[in-house]
C-alpha cells in the first residue's frame, strides 16, 4: 500500500479517559455527530494511565495515527492527572517526532464530557491529518507486513 | 483459557440498522477463546440477560463481552446478570457499538468491520481479565451543602428532616440567596421574602443543621461517604454568641459609603452590615475594606456602641475541617456582566437597569422604598421598556447561547405589577420570542397583554441613547409589522442572562466534578440521572445544573436530598476494586509512586521477599486499596513496571491496542 493509493484506510488508535472524553464520544454518538469509522476508542480511567509503552506499541503495530483525550487541565476527576499525561506526551510526541513518526500523527486533546461537537470535530480534523500524511512506516514492526 | 462468550445487541433499529449484527456473532466465533455467540433484539431486556445467564451455565463461561450501547450506560446492567448467574461482575466487558460506532456510521459495511474490531479489542482484554472482589468503605451520615439559597436551604431542611446533620456553607454574611432579593415571585405574585424567610427560620433552628455563614470551602479531599473538607470561617469581627442584633452599630458607623451588595450597588451600606433586614443569622459583619477602624486605625465607634461588647477587631479567618458523606452543590446564579453590552447604554445611564435591580427598586426595602422612580433624578417614569434576552440566546460570545428560562416569566410580572400599581404608566417589552411553558404560566403572560395592556412588540432592540433631556431614545424593529420603532421611554430595563456564580469553576474543582462549557455542573446522565454528578456522592441542587425557576429549583433541592439521603441511610458502600497493585519482585521502592497519587494510597513497609530463592527485606510500595480511586497515575510513573492497575492492566490495553492495529 502506497501513500498516493486512494484506497488508503488509516488506522487511528484514541485513548479516552472515562469520565471526560469517554463521556464526550457518548455525546458525539448520541447527537449523531459522525466523524470517520478509522477512529477506534480505548477506554482508559484517566489519560494517567496511557503509558508511552501503549502508543509506541500501537505504532509498532502499525497504526497511523494515536490521540489521547482527557479532562480539561484542571477538572481532572482524579485531580491531576492529566497534568502528568500532559507532560509525558509532550516528550514523547518530540522524541516521535525526532524518530520520524512526524507530529501530526500524535494529537492530544482535552474533551469534556459535554463536548460532543468538541470531540466529533476533533476527530475528523485529526483524521484528515493522517490522511494527508499518508501511511506511517517510521516504527512498524516489518515481522507484521505481509 | 477463557470460555467466553459474545452477545451482540440489536438495539432495536439502533444499532442493527447500520450493524450487520449477525455478521459481528460470527465473526465473533473466530476469536481466541469465544465458544459462544449471538446476538438479540434487546439484550438489556430481562430476556435477554436471561439468555446471557443460560449461556453461562450452559457453556461455562468464565468471561462475557456485551456489544452493545456505552457502558455508561448498561455496564452495570450486565455485571449485574453475570452476578446472579453466578460469574464475576468483572468478568464481563462491553464494546460500545452504538455511541461510537452504529450512531455515527452510515455505511453498513464499514460500521460492521468497525464494531467487529471493537468486539475484538474487548474479547483481547476479557481474555485477560481476572475475577476482582470489591471492597468495603464506611459512610460518615453527614452531609455539605455549598450555597445557603433557596435550593441549598431546601435540600437542607429535607435532609435533615429525615434525621441525618447538615452542615450549610454560605459564602455572604447570611444564607437567603437570590430569592431574598426578589420583590414578588410569578405567576402568583406571592412576597418573596413571605415565602423564604419562614424556610431561613426553619433551617437556622432545625437541630441537625449547622449554617456556616461568610465561610467558604477551602478544600475537598476524600470520596463519597468519607470527605474531608476544610471550611474558612472568615473572620466577621463581630462575636456570634455575645451580639444581640440590635442594630445600633450599623446606625452610628460613621462610614456609610459601601455599595450595598444586597440592593445591587443601588444605594450605600455601612461598613458594619447585616445585609437585609431578615438576614439568617442576624449578626452583623464589618467589611475590612470600607472600616475606618481598619483602614486608618482610629473610629471604633461600633465598639464604644456595642453594650453586648461583641465587636472584636482582633477575630482571625478560622478553618474548620468536617467529615461528610455527601456534599450537595448549590451555588446558583449571578447576572452576567454588560460592559460588552454597549449598545444598551447600561454603563451610561443610571435610568437603564437590569431586572434584578428592578426587583430591589420595587422592593419596600430596597433604594427607593419601593417607589418606581428614575434612579438619576427621582422622577416617576411614563414609559418604560423592557429588552428581552440580552445576553441569551446569543449566537457570538458576547453573551450565552442558552435561554436563561425565567426571564420571559419575570418580565411579564414586572410589567403586570407596574401597571397594576401605576396605570398611566405605559410599558412596552420588545421580546424576540415568548416562552412560557409551565404551570399557569401562558395564563399569566396572556393576563400581562389582555387584561393589563402591556405592549408586546415583537423584536430586537438594536440601540439605547441617552438624550440631553434625560430620556432614552429606543432603536427597535417590529419584525410582525416589518417596521422600524423610535421610542423615547423614560426607563430602560435590560432582562440580563443569568450564568453559573462565577466561584463555581473553583468548587467544581475541589470536587472533581464534571463542568460545561457554560459552567454548569454536569449531570450524571441527562434524563436519568439529573440531579446527581458523574462523580459519586456529588449531588446537585438549583440553578448551578442550568437555569431554572423557584418550583423547579425546589423540587430539584428536594431530588438532591432523596439522593444524598440514600447513600447517608447506608452503612457501607462497596469500593471500586480496579485498583492499583505493586509486584513485589520488581518494585525497588523508589517512591516515584507515592509522589504521583492524589490520594495518598501509596506507603511503604520493609517486607521479606523471596526473590528466585533469594530471601531478603526489601522496602516495597503497597497500595491501600481503601484509598486507591483507580486512576492509574502510579502506573505510568512506577519506572520498573512493577505498578499495574486491576481491570486496567499493562496487558489488557495493549490487547486492545493489538486488536485494533491488527
Amino acid at each position: 500500500m502506497s501513500i498516493e493509493n486512494k484506497s488508503f484506510r488509516p488506522k487511528i488508535v484514541a485513548f479516552c479517559c472515562n469520565w471526560c472524553s469517554y463521556a464526550g464520544a457518548d455525546l458525539a454518538g448520541s447527537s449523531r455527530l459522525s466523524y470517520p469509522a478509522d477512529v477506534k476508542i480505548i477506554r482508559v480511567p484517566c489519560s494517567c494511565r496511557v503509558n508511552p509503552m501503549f502508543i509506541l506499541r500501537a505504532f509498532e503495530k502499525g497504526a497511523d495515527g494515536v490521540i489521547m483525550c482527557g479532562c480539561h487541565p484542571g477538572d481532572c476527576h482524579y485531580s491531576t492527572g492529566n497534568f502528568y499525561a500532559r507532560r509525558r506526551m509532550t516528550l514523547l510526541f518530540s522524541m516521535l517526532d525526532y524518530i520520524g513518526v512526524e507530529n501530526g500523527r500524535t494529537r492530544v486533546e482535552w474533551v469534556s464530557a459535554a463536548e460532543g461537537v468538541k470531540f466529533s470535530d476533533t476527530m475528523n480534523s485529526f483524521v484528515e491529518k493522517i490522511y494527508s500524511l499518508g501511511e506511517n512506516v517510521r516504527l512498524g514492526d516489518l515481522r507484521c507486513r505481509n | 483459557m477463557q470460555r467466553i462468550g459474545v452477545f451482540v445487541c440489536h438495539c432495536g433499529s439502533n444499532i442493527a440498522a447500520t450493524v450487520d449484527v449477525s455478521k459481528v456473532a460470527e465473526m465473533a466465533l473466530m476469536e481466541p477463546g469465544v465458544v459462544h455467540a449471538e446476538d438479540y433484539q434487546y439484550m438489556c431486556s430481562e430476556a435477554g440477560q436471561a439468555k446471557i445467564a443460560d449461556a453461562i451455565h450452559e457453556k461455562k463461561l468464565t468471561g462475557i463481552v456485551v456489544c452493545s450501547c456505552s457502558p455508561r450506560m448498561h455496564e452495570a446492567t450486565f455485571r449485574k446478570a453475570a452476578e446472579r448467574a453466578g460469574l464475576n461482575p468483572y468478568m464481563v466487558e462491553i464494546a460500545n457499538i452504538r455511541e461510537h460506532c452504529s450512531w455515527i456510521h452510515k455505511d453498513m459495511e464499514e460500521a460492521t468491520k468497525k464494531a467487529v474490531i471493537l468486539m475484538r479489542a474487548a474479547v483481547a482484554k476479557v481474555n485477560l481479565n481476572t475475577p476482582l472482589q470489591p471492597g468495603e468503605s464506611r459512610v460518615t451520615k453527614r452531609a455539605l451543602i455549598i450555597g445557603g439559597g433557596i435550593a441549598g436551604i431546601q435540600t437542607a431542611l429535607d435532609i435533615a428532616d429525615a434525621g441525618y446533620e447538615v452542615d450549610i456553607v454560605e459564602k455572604t454574611p447570611s444564607i437567603g440567596g437570590r430569592m431574598s432579593q426578589l420583590d414578588k415571585t410569578f405567576p402568583t405574585l406571592d412576597c418573596s421574602a413571605c415565602i423564604l424567610t419562614p424556610k431561613m427560620v426553619e433551617a437556622s433552628a432545625h437541630e441537625k443543621i449547622k449554617i456556616y455563614t461568610y465561610s467558604e470551602v477551602e478544600n475537598v479531599s476524600g470520596f463519597v461517604g468519607d470527605f474531608t473538607v476544610d471550611i474558612r470561617k472568615k473572620a466577621r469581627s463581630v462575636d456570634m454568641d455575645k451580639c444581640t442584633g440590635c442594630g445600633v452599630c450599623q446606625e452610628k458607623c460613621p462610614s456609610k459609603k459601601a455599595p450595598s451588595e444586597f440592593n445591587r450597588g443601588l444605594n450605600n451600606r455601612s461598613a458594619i452590615y447585616t445585609p437585609f433586614a431578615q438576614a439568617i443569622p442576624n449578626v452583623p459583619v464589618i467589611d475590612r475594606e470600607a472600616c475606618i477602624k481598619f483602614k486608618t486605625g482610629k473610629c471604633g465607634i461600633c465598639s464604644k456602641v456595642c453594650q453586648a461588647g461583641a465587636i472584636d477587631y482582633e477575630q482571625k479567618d478560622e478553618i474548620i475541617t468536617e467529615k461528610y458523606g455527601a456534599i450537595v452543590v448549590a451555588t446558583g446564579f449571578d447576572t452576567i456582566n454588560l460592559d460588552k453590552y454597549d449598545e444598551y447604554a447600561y454603563s451610561q445611564s443610571k435610568d437603564v437597569i437590569t431586572s434584578l435591580e428592578l426587583e430591589r427598586v420595587m422592593n419596600a426595602a430596597g433604594p427607593t422604598h419601593g417607589h418606581l422612580e428614575r434612579l438619576s433624578d427621582g422622577k416617576a417614569p411614563k414609559e418604560m421598556v423592557f429588552i428581552q434576552c440580552v445576553g441569551s440566546r446569543c449566537s457570538d460570545d458576547r453573551g450565552k447561547p442558552y435561554c436563561s428560562k425565567i426571564c420571559c416569566m419575570y418580565t411579564a410580572k414586572h410589567a403586570m405589577l407596574i401597571r397594576d400599581k401605576y396605570p398611566d404608566v405605559n410599558v412596552t417589552v420588545f421580546y424576540i420570542d415568548v416562552r412560557t411553558p409551565g404551570k399557569n404560566f401562558d395564563e399569566f403572560y396572556r393576563r400581562a397583554v389582555e387584561q393589563y395592556g402591556v405592549n408586546y412588540i415583537k423584536g430586537q432592540v438594536g440601540k439605547v441613547i441617552p438624550q440631553p433631556n434625560g430620556k432614552l431614545l429606543v432603536q427597535g424593529s417590529d419584525l410582525l409589522d416589518n417596521r422600524q420603532i423610535l421610542k423615547e421611554a423614560d426607563m430602560v430595563v435590560l432582562a440580563t442572562a443569568i450564568e453559573p456564580n462565577p466561584d463555581v469553576r473553583k468548587i467544581a474543582t475541589m470536587l472533581t466534578a464534571s463542568i460545561d462549557t457554560n459552567n454548569f455542573l454536569t449531570e450524571a446522565h441527562a434524563k436519568l440521572r439529573p440531579v446527581e454528578s458523574p462523580t459519586a456522592g456529588i449531588f446537585l441542587s438549583g440553578v448551578c445544573q442550568g437555569p431554572k425557576d423557584i418550583p423547579e429549583t425546589v423540587a430539584q433541592a428536594g431530588a438532591a436530598a432523596v439522593k444524598a439521603i440514600g447513600l447517608l441511610a447506608k452503612d457501607k458502600l462497596m469500593t471500586n476494586p480496579c485498583t492499583a497493585h505493586s509486584d513485589e519482585l520488581l518494585c525497588n521502592g523508589c517512591s516515584t509512586c507515592e509522589n504521583v497519587c492524589p490520594y495518598g494510597a501509596i506507603t511503604y513497609e520493609d517486607k521479606e521477599v523471596n526473590d528466585h530463592g533469594i530471601r531478603e527485606v526489601r522496602r516495597l510500595a503497597v497500595v491501600n486499596s481503601a484509598l486507591c480511586q483507580g486512576c492509574g497515575a502510579c502506573t505510568v510513573a512506577c519506572p520498573s513496571g512493577a505498578m499495574d492497575l486491576q481491570g486496567f492492566s499493562n496487558r489488557q490495553i495493549i490487547a486492545e491496542v493489538d486488536a485494533i492495529c491488527r
